[in-house]
């Protein structure tokens, strides 16, 4: 059995790439609201409910709808086989410093609950009708073999039958996404570190 | 696929710093929740479950350096320590993991002048997951954990897969989370909060009452570090899922948390046969109203079960841990601990709640929890 990369999408430096093409490309200083803003005009589809999100979740949130567009994943794999695995570097702690900001004159329950890196699983879960095994690590840096081995383990032991893999971190204005679509039988490049590594590192 | 044991394990909530502690005060029926008046965290009165900052610091008199931990690093070593202590584990060796679950962490750091003199990193869960790994001198960087209300009960399927595939041969699990006025103000501005202890399932709760602590879980596929275990058990399963509904409120069926027991139990081969169940019941309405269907869902109605939250709290990243080691000890000891704060069924579909301490033969259990973010798991433990 042999599992594929079948699809990623790398935004960084107010750049957006689906496997390697270039979707939208920024100048490097637009501020991250203004870029991500731009990204929903041009590519998601209208949800109302993006304008609600906090910063990571909209990253994470535009990632996935580049990822999937014009994809069935949970018609064709059932609902209950998707599985996301995802991973950053500080967690929510940009909206926790901005909830906790808020708190002595009035604290928002729209704000607390984004106070929790795995929102956006939940966000992208509800998006997609995703409701499969669900995960959010948090590491000091991008660990390909650590997401590449819990990811193959998933499907091998039939847990789980595509495999999102996710690494989505912001802090203030800085940020990277990198979400790719992992599958048996696939075509695209084998999951292995190196493969990973490669996306990740893009071009 | 090796087997996974779950050896020993130590909680640290407000009703004792060991496992032992903490389940003779449960089967007295105690609480470790009370009223506090603090206005740094709440402005009015609050119910809560906390650890005793005197009892904290003298037991952390003897480490090295107790000054260089922030209150939670200080809950973690101890936690560990006591684990470390009873199984003879060589923390040391490269085929021992840490695997911290924790949502917010050193939260609290944010809510003291100049980060109470810590360094701003220390905010980061990846930053005091490695001093508390570097306390104990382990060699792998530990694996970090934050999936809302499940983090626990996610921690301890990872650690199960992990060591079952021959990655690790034992992994430390620990799980800890604070009181703080960041959790508080949240959970009250969803107006959240019970103004009195909770009372999950029951027809009168009002809500969660939160709770701090830590617990910690070792699970090895080396039975030598049984020591001291009468009934060998071991993690039979595991299983988690997404409603797909809400990022802050349940499943309005149930269905999905289901759709996670159901494949826990099958891993485990235990269809039909799980004596007791350790279940998450936060006391929210809707909560406690999604678990009474999800139960009856998979055909699990008439098998006793508890929530611990009336003991201790809600404790957050750390609940799943400190509930499992509870579960185990349940095992252990053959004795059924009571639903506390629960009187009359308050939820739409059956359940058989514990209302007072019983002893019975325990062989399996389940251990659920569900969080923010629309997230359900499940654990099977079984002894052999």
């Amino acid at each position: 059995m042999s599992i594929q990369i079948t699809s990623a999408c790398l935004i960084r430096n107010n750049h957006i790439q689906l496997n390697g093409e270039t979707m939208i490309e920024k100048e490097k200083h637009l501020p991250f609201n203004e870029f991500i803003k731009g990204a929903y005009e041009l590519n998601a589809s209208p949800n109302l409910k993006f304008f609600k999100m906090d910063n990571l979740c909209k990253l994470a949130f535009i990632t996935s709808e580049f990822l999937l567009k014009n994809k069935k994943i949970s018609e064709q794999y059932g609902a209950e086989n998707v599985s996301l695995l995802f991973a950053n570097t500080s967690s929510s702690l940009d909206t926790d410093i901005n909830y906790y900001n808020t708190v002595k004159d009035f604290a928002s329950p729209s704000l607390f609950v984004y106070t929790l890196p795995n929102i956006m699983l939940g966000e992208i879960s509800i998006r997609n009708k995703f409701k499969g095994e669900n995960a959010f690590f948090v590491f000091e840096q991008f660990q390909a073999d650590f997401l590449c081995n819990y990811a193959t383990q998933l499907i091998k032991e039939k847990k789980a039958k595509v495999v999102i893999i996710g690494w989505v971190e912001l802090l203030k204005e800085n940020y990277e996404s990198f979400l790719c679509l992992t599958e048996e039988n696939g075509n695209g490049a084998e999951l292995t570190n190196e493969n990973l590594n490669e996306l990740y590192n893009g071009k | 696929m090796k087997t996974v044991f779950a050896a020993h394990g130590n909680i640290i909530t407000s009703l004792g710093f060991t496992a032992a502690e903490n389940f003779a005060a449960m089967e007295q029926s105690r609480s470790g929740i009370q009223k506090f008046s603090n206005s740094n965290f709440l402005p009015f009165p609050f119910f809560a479950s906390l650890v005793d900052d005197g009892k904290l610091n003298d037991k952390c008199s003897d480490f090295r350096n107790s000054k260089n931990y922030t209150r939670l690093e200080k809950m973690f070593i101890l936690s560990i320590s006591d684990v470390v202590e009873k199984s003879g584990l060589d923390i040391k060796n490269a085929n021992t993991l840490l695997i911290i679950s924790t949502t917010k962490g050193n939260i609290n750091l944010l809510e003291e002048e100049n980060y109470g003199g810590f360094s701003e990193k220390r905010l980061l869960l990846s930053e005091m997951a490695n001093e508390i790994a570097h306390y104990f001198g382990m060699k792998n960087l530990p694996l970090v954990l934050s999936n809302a209300c499940i983090s626990g009960v996610l921690a301890i399927i990872t650690a199960q897969r992990l060591i079952s595939s021959g990655q690790y041969e034992n992994i430390i699990v620990s799980g800890g989370d604070l009181v703080s006025e960041f959790t508080l103000s949240g959970f009250n501005s969803f107006k959240a909060l019970s103004d009195e202890p909770c009372k999950p399932y029951d027809a009168e709760r009002k809500g969660i009452t939160l709770g701090e602590g830590c617990g910690t879980l070792l699970l090895t596929s080396n039975e030598k570090l049984l020591n001291g275990n009468e009934k060998k058990i071991v993690v039979a399963g595991g299983s988690v899922s997404n409603d797909a509904n809400h990022i802050s409120g349940p499943s309005r069926t149930g269905e999905e948390l289901a759709l996670a027991v159901n494949n826990a139990l099958k891993e485990a081969n235990c269809e039909n046969e799980i004596d007791f169940i350790s279940a998450h019941g936060t006391a929210t309405a809707f909560n406690d109203e999604m678990e009474s269907k999800a139960f009856n869902f998979s055909g699990l109605q008439d098998v006793s079960l508890n929530s611990m939250k009336g003991f201790f709290g809600h404790t957050l990243g750390a609940a799943g841990v400190i509930e499992s080691v509870v579960t185990l000890e349940t095992m252990k000891q053959n004795v059924l601990l009571p639903s506390l704060g629960y009187k009359n069924l308050g939820v739409p579909m059956p359940l058989n709640i514990i209302k007072q301490r019983e002893t019975k033969q325990i062989n399996t259990s389940l251990k659920t929890a569900s969080g923010f973010g629309g997230c359900n798991a499940a654990v099977v433990f079984k002894a052999l």
